[in-house]
């Protein structure tokens, strides 16, 4: 076995039921290399390094960091929840909101609780998180109850000696015509080496609408795994965007099955590379019911020696006709020892649907750049200018103010990688 | 004085020879015009006068105010005081018209040795210029030229010339797909934007625009080279008759 999932397996200490979870996964052990999942994703560093728990209490964080991230917040530290920096009074007593590890302790079955299992191999990390999660966010918004205020969730990854591991399951479910939003701020503190191994799970019913961002501005030698189940029931809308800033690997998975008529969602995003970073993102959308219709936005940066890989698949089930789907994304190849890989799928077995998916990877847009110095900008700050608009895009579909914090976070991270 | 002197100007994009020896003089405040046929290399005139990396200089000179520009990069060229409208504006999602305009603004307030403009001279100057070009205040947080359409770039063209100040503007067939309306308020534009110190050069295929405005002298420019040159009155020619003069005067090339 390998040091990871032996490190893994050290670290549980759950019931007897998420122990046959455990052993399943680690019978069928890391994917191989061959995966059609996991054919642009090297775990070979990764196995061979050992993650110790997280402990149960998480060190200190600067409460300067949170600045500008009002409440209702939930802060998380090294995979902890820490209470003196959360504050959610602000919410209504229509939404319930309980960390996962509280409904552990309350004796809820786990297992039943988390729900779903996941089986194959490809699958080890939400397999492992089946078995080892202990954390997380657990939310139920009430029929018909509209959330003006964002619910900030924080997780901060701060560096020791040790390197952690921690799995998260999260819970949002909004019943019907209920509306939330939910905004995720995921950073380091310092040169964190930890692993944060994250599944959530969202359940938008009838009428209900959920807006979610989230930024993952982990450190460089960071290890994230996110897997997102979202299921959308009729006429419910799901909006997210997602701004992949860092880490030294990171994954996301993001699922959404469409399964009542009307039912929408906008999926929009951004995978900055730099260094030797790699950063992916992988879409399974699937459109289930009638009339459903998707709107995915994702624009790649890939700098000096970084990997961004991006997965679009869009199946379109018998059945799901007037479905509506539209996925455009676009790279910028910046070096010549970057490595972009892009790879829209699209399966039709619907009548009468729009589906269009266009993948492009190139460089600057040479007109565009003669414009801007034609104006009178050097080459560096016309060249500066282009990549971080091109990365902007798909910002546009928030608010503005959450628009206006985000652009910021992302300029910040393209600054510090030397693109804009 | 601000005299842009063009010599024996030979271009060539890849392996097409587009121009075969341009001379042409624009005085400081002059007002040119120069007309020709579609594929005489009138945009490619105004294009590597603004250094268009994909058009190369083969023989002849471009002196501006005094200075060599034959090799110069496009932003030393805009900074130091010229200007050209596109004839196809680019597009730039994600960057809006406010950002843009005071990014412009300060790279020529750098070149002189000014500061960066505050935000409220920026303010008023934009809103005056703007007024001035009839471009709608909502246009600020509009993305540069997305969705704009075609005389709405144009003004926003002329915008850009009324804020950054050149001491020659070229237009590239800047009434090129536009309405009469659209032609006039990009004209008025045009017009208040002329001064002593300024002077054009306006690119156009039909006399049309210059209805609106009046040019000292005009040129023709055909296969590359310019065949006549005249005052106002060879663009009322030009519009009577049209180019098929042309025909007998210039030599085809194999015969050179």
């Amino acid at each position: 076995m390998s040091a990871l999932l032996d490190s893994m397996a050290q670290a549980f200490c759950g019931s007897d039921a998420r122990r046959e979870v455990l052993d399943a996964a680690l019978r069928d052990g890391l994917p191989a290399a061959r995966n059609e999942a996991w054919k642009y994703t090297s775990l070979r560093q990764l196995e061979r390094r050992a993650f110790a728990a997280a402990p149960l209490q998480g060190p200190a964080l600067d409460a300067a960091l949170l600045e500008d991230i009002p409440a209702p917040r939930l802060v998380f530290v090294n995979g902890r929840l820490d209470a003196a920096l959360s504050d959610v009074q602000a919410l209504p007593a229509s939404v319930q909101l309980q960390p996962l590890s509280a409904a552990l302790a309350a004796g809820e079955d786990a297992v039943r609780f988390l729900g779903r299992r996941y089986e194959r191999s490809e699958e080890i990390f939400a397999r492992l998180n089946a078995a080892l999660a202990d954390e997380g966010v657990v939310l139920r918004v009430d029929e018909g109850v509209q959330v003006d205020v964002p619910l900030q969730l924080v997780f901060a990854s701060v560096a020791g000696d040790t390197d952690l591991a921690w799995h998260h399951r999260h819970l949002i479910e909004l019943r019907a015509g209920a509306s939330l939003g939910v905004v995720e701020h995921r950073f380091s503190v310092g040169d964190s080496a930890h692993l944060d191994n994250t599944v959530l799970h969202a359940h938008v019913a009838r009428d209900a609408v959920l807006k979610h961002a989230r930024v993952q501005a982990g450190s460089a030698r960071q290890t994230s795994f996110l897997r997102t189940d979202a299921v959308l029931a009729r006429d419910a809308q799901y909006h997210r965007v997602d701004l992949e800033l860092g880490a030294a690997l990171s994954r996301h998975e993001l699922n959404v099955r469409l399964e009542g008529d009307n039912a929408q969602l906008t999926a929009n995003g951004v995978l900055l590379g730099n260094g030797r970073r790699h950063v992916e993102t992988r879409l399974g959308i699937d459109h289930i019911a009638r009339d459903t219709a998707c709107e995915l936005l994702w624009r790649g940066v890939a700098a000096n020696r970084s990997r961004v890989v991006f997965h679009g698949g869009i199946q379109i089930r018998e059945g799901a006709d007037g479905t509506d789907a539209n996925l455009s994304n676009k790279n910028l190849l910046l070096s010549a020892d970057a490595e972009i890989d892009t790879q829209p799928t699209l399966v039709i077995d619907a009548d009468e649907v729009k589906a269009a998916h266009g993948a492009t990877v190139g460089q600057l847009d040479a007109n565009a750049l003669f414009y801007l110095r034609s104006r009178g900008l050097p080459q560096a700050q016309a060249q500066a200018l282009l990549s971080a608009a091109f990365c902007h895009e798909p910002l546009k579909i928030l608010p503005d103010a959450l628009r206006a914090q985000l652009a910021r976070r992302l300029d910040k991270a393209l600054a510090e990688a030397g693109v804009a | 004085m601000a005299d842009l002197e063009i010599k024996n100007l030979h271009v060539s994009a890849g392996d097409k020879q587009i121009l075969r020896g341009v001379d042409l003089h624009v005085r400081s405040g002059e007002f040119h015009a120069l007309m020709g046929p579609n594929g005489s290399g009138k945009s490619t005139l105004a294009n590597v006068l603004m250094g268009h990396p994909n058009l190369e200089i083969t023989e002849g000179t471009i002196r501006f105010d005094g200075e060599d520009i034959t090799e110069a990069e496009p932003d030393e060229r805009a900074r130091s005081g010229l200007f050209m409208a596109f004839q196809y504006p680019v597009a730039i999602p994600g960057v809006t018209v406010t950002k843009y305009l005071r990014m412009i603004i300060n790279a020529h307030r750098e070149a002189r040795g000014e500061d960066a403009i505050s935000l409220k001279d920026f303010r008023q100057t934009v809103e005056k210029a703007m007024a001035l070009t009839k471009v709608p205040k909502e246009f600020s947080t509009r993305y540069l030229n997305e969705g704009f359409s075609g005389g709405e770039k144009k003004r926003m063209e002329i915008l850009q010339l009324a804020l950054t100040r050149p001491k020659l503007a070229v237009l590239d067939e800047t009434d090129s797909g536009l309405d009469i309306d659209a032609l006039k308020s990009v004209a008025d534009g045009v017009n208040a934007l002329r001064g002593t110190d300024r002077s054009f050069l306006v690119i156009t295929h039909y006399q049309r625009l210059l209805d609106y405005i009046k040019p000292d002298v005009v040129h023709v420019l055909a296969d590359g080279r310019i065949v006549k040159t005249g005052g106002p009155e060879l663009a009322l020619e030009l519009e009577a008759h049209g180019y098929d003069f042309l025909k007998d005067r210039v030599v085809p090339e194999a015969a050179v």
